[in-house]
């Protein structure tokens, strides 16, 4: 996949981890929980892991046994068709490690299911967020902040220039361009799990009732999150309606597929893409998107230095995204922080 | 200013030319004086600021957000305009009222380097995100949003309904806000009064010829030369020379500017001198050597000593105040011979007359243009006025045939605007020896062109069937599939890992029955170099 940085990687800063948290380790595949040989999303499969939510790049398949909230089980038993090991961990419920680590899940408000993870272990507390963001998303449970020693922030937003506006003004943007075109459909292209759906629902919320066209990839997901009662309204697939059907109506798609052949069965698609890579104009424009919508389930700048704020934790780890700028941060506000290099987190699309 | 910002943020997010003339036709239309043509002169890059470089962009950002942050944030955007419109910090309270394009284009030139670094943030604060980027595009000149001079003048021309050729006569005649010639093309009043400057007046051009034939005594018979077709113009005691887009080039030619001192405006070739088109001769080097002459704005002695200019004259439009445009081509002819003793000899020669018994004695002599590695043969009507653009039946341009190498193809990328969902870029190699024995294909050549769009169709499918590889948007192919690549000439290139760089190559057939084992060799194209 393509670097979206263009900076050369950072090298992992090392100096002496405090000895106290010993216990927790991050390697390259993921993080280790020393005393209990379990792993917080591993790039690999392993005996025992801990998955903060059903991405693919942190909720890989083929591990011993998967503790993770029963959406995000559900969500990747939709992925890989088995649900072996699978070990459901609902939201404030907290199980008992080997080892004597204690882990609770707590809502991160990243997709449904997303969770973040606290680890508590001699008396001390270190909080992995996965995927997180601060706004308010109809599809998934709020982002709760929890206090910890130390705090395992990500970072994908992690640059000062990324503001993510209220989903209601790009909601109104998609709405108004809609309505001035009556006779093309706009093809939203946004990621099938979270982003999708999340996209759906704030469109309901905005007054928008009419049927929407989903791209083939799109409908199991859907289905998963109604089951888990989200309501998405009229839903329908592109494959069983003709063009004509589908003049002044709203197309979603994977990102992948917006300037894919598959597009052509569209009537006059205008193109639009719901990330928050699209704040900034050349990704827009690479992608030949006509109407970026600025939308993430990500923490933007402001969210990511405001909740480390709000944690007040010893230290901060790093894990992924633009960690330096992030670094930088903590360093003029006079925290601890650390950059971690964990492969295989990847998030073109969000 | 709002209008202009989200004039720019439309172009900026569509790649339909036709949907870009819209936009800016409409902006133009709506848009009152002389706020329209303060937006026409930063679209079409006539703007500029001395006071505002993009260093003083940095550093006032630098100023308001850690040098580091911004240095990560600039290198991820890579753009400074955007960046620095994303980053500047909103001031705390009501948003003064926005200013106008014409008030921003005023307070930018009554800026020093002194005032500079206080009245450009006063300024930047009264605008949101799009305006600061309007603002910062404006004030550093390059726009670099993929609209063109041309493009601003067609849009200029169909917004209006006036002829794009009355607007590139003109054009470089009148100075931003273009005030006399909004008057002129929306509210109908006379043409700006463009006598004794030096204009540029947009080009005669020619049709291939494609089967047929003409009849000498009616044509007569040009070379075409390889280098690049030039108007040199002196009027009001200065002299332009411009190219065929009518980019004004004199900077980077000064040979050519101080040679033409009485009133004229001829048409002609650009080249370096040498032996090498034609033989001795010929007097001209090759498209190569007058290359690295291009796009530069400085010129260094070394330059100007190693590889001189010189222009091979071809007509006249206009002598010494006089219009010649619409006397014969044959009247225009004995005017320009009549003037050539006037000009310095080693800037100006005169494009010879090919004479020919009858039109098969000439295209006998055409075979032999690629030996002489002359581009081929121009064909011109006798009594031909020069006429803008390209009238059918006046002019005919008779190119030697391509040249054809069997090619593989290897990777292949998605097209852009109409084409946008298609492979329709094609990167094709030759051997590097015997395919039997172990040789590899080395990329010599990109294409674009050349396809119906039933074969477009098929190639695409083509591609995503045979795809072994992806790069980002690049597709690598099981090479398994040849083209007949047609091309115009090759060169000894250091920027290719084959050595070779083509010019012009196009799809000419795609050899399915071809097995890609039997496509040429690395060797075979580097024996076509005629450097």
């Amino acid at each position: 996949m393509e670097q979206l940085g263009n900076s050369a990687p950072l090298p992992t800063i090392s100096y002496p981890m405090s000895a106290p948290f010993s216990w927790i380790r991050p390697e390259p595949h993921g993080i280790h929980i020393v005393p209990s040989d379990c792993w917080v999303d591993p790039s690999r499969a392993v005996e025992r892991a801990l998955v903060t939510h059903g991405h693919a790049d942190h909720a890989r398949g083929g591990h011993g046994s998967t503790m993770a909230t029963p959406e995000t089980l559900a969500i990747m038993k939709l992925r890989y068709n088995t649900d072996q090991g699978a070990q459901p961990v609902h939201y404030g419920e907290t199980i008992t490690l080997p080892g004597n680590v204690r882990a609770t899940y707590i809502p991160a408000g990243h997709v449904l299911g997303s969770a973040q993870i606290l680890l508590e272990h001699a008396g001390e507390r270190v909080v992995i967020t996965g995927d997180y963001k601060r706004r308010p998303d109809p599809t998934c449970a709020p982002f709760e902040v929890t206090p910890c020693d130390i705090f395992i922030t990500e970072a994908t937003f992690g640059l000062p220039l990324f503001t993510h506006p209220p989903i209601e003004e790009e909601m109104a943007r998609l709405l108004a361009r809609l309505s001035s075109h009556p006779d093309s459909c706009v093809l939203v292209g946004a990621y099938a799990l979270g982003k999708a759906q999340r996209v759906i629902a704030e469109l309901r919320r905005a007054g928008h009732h009419q049927p929407i066209y989903l791209h083939g990839a799109m409908e199991k997901m859907c289905r998963l999150y109604e089951d888990f009662g989200v309501e998405l309204g009229p839903l329908r697939l592109v494959s069983d309606h003709s063009k004509e059907e589908m003049r002044g109506h709203i197309v979603i798609s994977p990102p992948s597929a917006l300037n894919d052949r598959w597009s052509r069965r569209l009537p006059d698609p205008i193109t639009a893409m719901a990330s928050g890579w699209m704040r900034v104009r050349q990704r827009a424009r690479q992608r030949n998107v006509e109407l970026p919508l600025i939308i993430s389930d990500h923490a933007d700048w402001a969210e990511l230095t405001r909740t480390i704020e709000e944690v007040n934790p010893q230290e901060s780890w790093i894990t992924h995204g633009r960690e330096e700028a992030l670094l930088r941060w903590c360093q003029l506000h006079q925290r601890r922080a650390r950059a971690l290099a964990l492969v295989g987190y990847e998030d073109e699309d969000d | 200013m709002e209008r202009f910002a989200a004039l720019l943020d439309a172009l900026v997010y569509t790649s339909s030319r036709n949907t870009k003339l819209a936009l800016i036709g409409e902006y133009l239309r709506e848009t009152p004086d002389p706020d329209r043509g303060w937006a026409l002169a930063a679209l079409t890059d006539g703007l500029d600021f001395k006071a505002v470089k993009a260093s003083t962009i940095r550093n006032l950002m630098t100023e308001r957000v850690d040098p580091l942050l911004w240095s990560l944030s600039r290198d991820f955007v890579g753009d400074t305009a955007e960046t620095a419109s994303l980053l500047w910090p909103d001031p705390p309270g009501e948003t003064p009222p926005a200013p106008t394009v014409s008030e921003t284009v005023a307070l930018l030139q009554g800026m020093t380097r002194a005032t500079v670094q206080h009245d450009l943030p006063a300024l930047l604060d009264r605008l949101d995100v799009s305006g600061r980027y309007a603002l910062i595009k404006l004030a550093t000149g390059a726009m670099r949003i993929g609209i063109s001079a041309r493009l601003g003048k067609v849009a200029f021309a169909q917004s209006f309904g006036v002829s794009v050729d009355d607007v590139e006569e003109y054009w470089h005649g009148i100075a931003p806000p273009y005030t006399e010639l909004f008057d002129w093309a929306a509210h109908g009043k006379a043409p700006p009064d463009t006598e004794n400057m030096p204009l540029f007046r947009p080009f005669m051009l020619a049709h291939p010829l494609e089967d047929g034939t003409v009849d000498l005594s009616d044509y007569v018979a040009e070379w075409k030369w390889d280098g690049i077709r030039v108007q040199l113009v002196h009027a009001g005691g200065e002299t332009r020379l411009y190219s065929r887009s009518g980019d004004d080039i004199t900077a980077t030619f000064p040979e050519m500017a101080e040679a033409l001192t009485i009133p004229a405006v001829l048409d002609g070739e650009l080249l370096v001198q040498g032996g090498h088109q034609g033989g001795k001769e010929g007097g001209a080097a090759s498209f190569n050597a007058l290359q690295q002459r291009l796009g530069r704005k400085n010129v260094s002695k070394k330059m100007l000593s190693e590889l001189p200019a010189f222009v091979r004259l071809y007509d006249a439009l206009g002598l010494e105040g006089e219009d010649l445009r619409a006397l014969p081509w044959e009247r225009r002819r004995e005017r320009l011979e009549a003037f050539l003793p006037r000009l310095p000899a080693t800037r100006f020669d005169l494009s010879q007359i090919v004479e020919a018994r009858d039109f098969a004695h000439l295209a006998q002599i055409r075979e032999g243009t690629r030996a002489d590695a002359i581009e081929g043969l121009m064909l011109k009507r006798r009594d031909s006025p020069y006429v803008a653009g390209r009238k059918t039946g006046l002019w005919y341009k008779w190119k030697r045939d391509p040249l054809l190498i069997d090619c593989v193809l290897m990777y292949a990328q998605r097209g852009s605007g109409k084409r946008s969902s298609f492979y329709s870029d094609y990167t094709f190699g030759c051997w590097d020896g015997d395919p039997d024995k172990g040789a590899e294909l080395l990329p010599v050549g990109k294409a674009y062109s050349g396809f119906t769009d039933a074969e477009l169709k098929w190639l695409d499918k083509y591609v995503r069937q045979h795809t072994v590889n992806r790069f980002g948007p690049v597709r690598e192919t099981d090479k398994s599939l040849t083209f007949e690549v047609a091309f115009d000439s090759v060169h000894a290139s250091k920027r290719h890992k084959s050595g070779l760089a083509m010019r012009f190559p196009r799809i000419h057939r795609i050899r399915k029955d071809k097995p890609p084992h039997e496509a040429d060799r690395i060797a075979t194209l580097r024996a076509m170099v005629r450097d």
